[in-house]
């Protein structure tokens, strides 16, 4: 399980995170909501390994993860999709897919992590060849997703799946991230703007505003908290 | 005709190790963003270590991988021990962007300086393995000899072993990635740290190769103040950019490009205005293709 305490961040002279606690229980799929500058992906990058924290502990299971560099957290299980389509655009897709299987010893599993991708993103599977570049939005989003689960993660960071995509697709994309998650028995931390599809897919919710926690709970008491539909939900 | 054949064969020869050169500049620019004008220095270093192999063994089988060696673990330690610590710390202010290449400059006096220190006067000699007479084709020599074929032959196997490297690797994917997306490659548990040491690691192999064969191919001998280094690090940071410095396919074609224009200015205008043509290159390809010659407009190779 996941358990943030007091975690304070500082970028430079500002304060991004003001003492945020969060539990996360093994298999939850758990929303973090919020406006832009709410301290949404800091959160994320500081859990990854990318930003550093100036107060407070996170531990996954008995690991400190605090201090810890993200190439290290990988391999013990944590992965962290960045914010943007996180993919590089010059690689190929199965490069793409390789990169996030390299640092594992055994070359049977990741082969057969592979498999499992392009069988659960058939679409990666027919442009395995292809560059990134040539990808559409959605596909980039699996492809991200799909190199990420080629580390065979347990802990999955997830910062803004839905940026920038149509809302077909951001359908599709929040359906697999709850589809993951229950069959792979992931715990995931899902960073979103799009608050109510996070919400639609989340077993609880957190609602980060300037830095400190607003409000948290099951995902269906924030879909129906009155003051979180008129800040976050709008209506 | 007979002397323009000639002439393409001399620049193709002096345009192949200029590539290994620009090859050296570009992995170092594609794996930690510095000019790394060091790398003048680190084929010099390794040339003289070349040189003392091949008076020890005798033999230039020997000294060419053992200066291989030596150039790639002083490149890497220069990335480690001067670079590294001033890339962590550079980007927080303006001013420090340029650091790192400041450094490496710095490197590159002190290398000379500790060179003038060791060796002093004494001069370090890399006598061709080969024979350095041209082949006779229909009763004339042409500018074709043993040693340059087998030059050109190193520098092939050279390209093809890096080319093979890159793209058919873990160790290449890793390379690429770390290039492109340092951030994204750390978060797909690359150790972009180690893997630039080894970028740099292969530059001073690629440069101690072309320091070896700048010399064969030249006077034969190296002093630590050999002008024909410094041509080369000139040479190969003109041919780095023409090819658009993101670019190893690039880099080859900026090498021959400009190795077989020098030989023929060389040849039919005269050798005084080399230097001057080479600059002059170099400005025109920044003015009208600041991506070089292949390159696209803000695209990147692999």
């Amino acid at each position: 399980m996941l358990r943030i305490k007091n975690l304070v961040v500082d970028h430079g002279a500002i304060r991004a995170l003001h003492g945020v606690s969060i539990s996360i229980e093994k298999g939850q799929l758990a929303a973090v909501i919020g406006a832009n500058g709410a301290g949404k992906t800091t959160l994320l990058r500081t859990l990854s390994g990318l930003n550093k924290a100036s107060d407070g502990s996170a531990t996954w299971g008995d690991l400190n993860i605090l201090h810890s560099k993200p190439e290290s957290l990988v391999r013990h299980g944590i992965s962290h999709v960045s914010e943007g389509k996180s993919v590089i655009p010059e690689l190929t897709v199965a490069e793409n897919l390789d990169l996030g299987a390299l640092w594992r010893r055994n070359r049977k599993e990741a082969a057969q992590s592979k498999r499992e991708v392009v069988e659960l993103f058939p679409r990666l599977g027919e442009r395995l060849s292809q560059r990134a570049d040539s990808l559409s939005g959605g596909e980039r989003q699996m492809l991200a997703i799909g190199r990420s689960m080629m580390s065979k993660p347990q802990l999955l960071l997830l910062d803004e799946p839905s940026l920038g995509l149509a809302p077909l697709v951001i359908e599709q994309i929040f359906q697999s991230i709850r589809d993951l998650t229950t069959a792979m028995g992931l715990t995931v931390l899902l960073v979103e703007q799009n608050a109510m599809g996070a919400l639609k897919i989340a077993d609880i919710g957190i609602v980060l505003n300037l830095g400190s926690i607003a409000a948290s709970g099951s995902a269906a008491a924030l879909r129906d908290d009155p003051a979180v539909r008129a800040a976050y939900l709008g209506f | 005709m007979f002397e323009f054949v000639n002439t393409l064969l001399i620049g193709i020869t002096a345009g192949s190790i200029y590539s290994l050169m620009a090859i050296a500049i570009v992995l170092v620019w594609r794996s930690t963003r510095v000019v790394n004008f060091a790398a003048g220095g680190i084929a010099l270093a390794s040339t003289f270590v070349g040189a003392t192999i091949l008076e020890t063994t005798g033999s230039f089988w020997i000294a060419l991988p053992v200066a291989m060696l030596a150039g790639a673990a002083l490149s890497a330690f220069i990335e480690y021990f001067f670079l590294r610590p001033l890339l962590h710390r550079s980007g927080e202010r303006t001013q420090e962007i340029f650091l790192p290449i400041i450094a490496t400059l710095g490197i590159l006096g002190v290398m000379k300086a500790l060179l003038h220190f060791i060796y002093g006067e004494k001069i370090g000699v890399i006598s061709p393995p080969l024979s350095d007479k041209g082949f006779i084709v229909s009763g004339e020599s042409i500018a074709l000899s043993p040693l340059r074929l087998m030059i050109l032959g190193i520098v092939l196997v050279l390209m093809i072993g890096l080319t093979l490297i890159f793209q058919r690797t873990n160790l290449g994917l890793s390379l690429r990635a770390a290039s492109f997306a340092p951030e994204i490659s750390r978060l797909s548990g690359i150790r972009v740290d180690l893997i630039r040491t080894l970028g740099w690691a292969i530059s001073g192999a690629a440069g101690a190769t072309a320091g070896i064969l700048q010399t064969v191919n030249g006077s034969g001998s190296v002093t630590p103040e050999a002008f024909e280094f410094s041509l080369l690090l000139v040479f190969g940071f003109v041919a780095a950019v023409i090819g658009g410095i993101e670019s190893l396919i690039g880099a080859v074609i900026g090498g021959l490009t400009l190795g077989i224009i020098l030989a023929i200015i060389l040849m039919y205008v005269g050798g005084s205005l080399v230097f001057f043509s080479a600059f002059l290159i170099l400005i025109l390809v920044l003015l009208l293709r600041p991506h070089g010659i292949i390159g696209v407009k803000g695209g990147r190779r692999a």
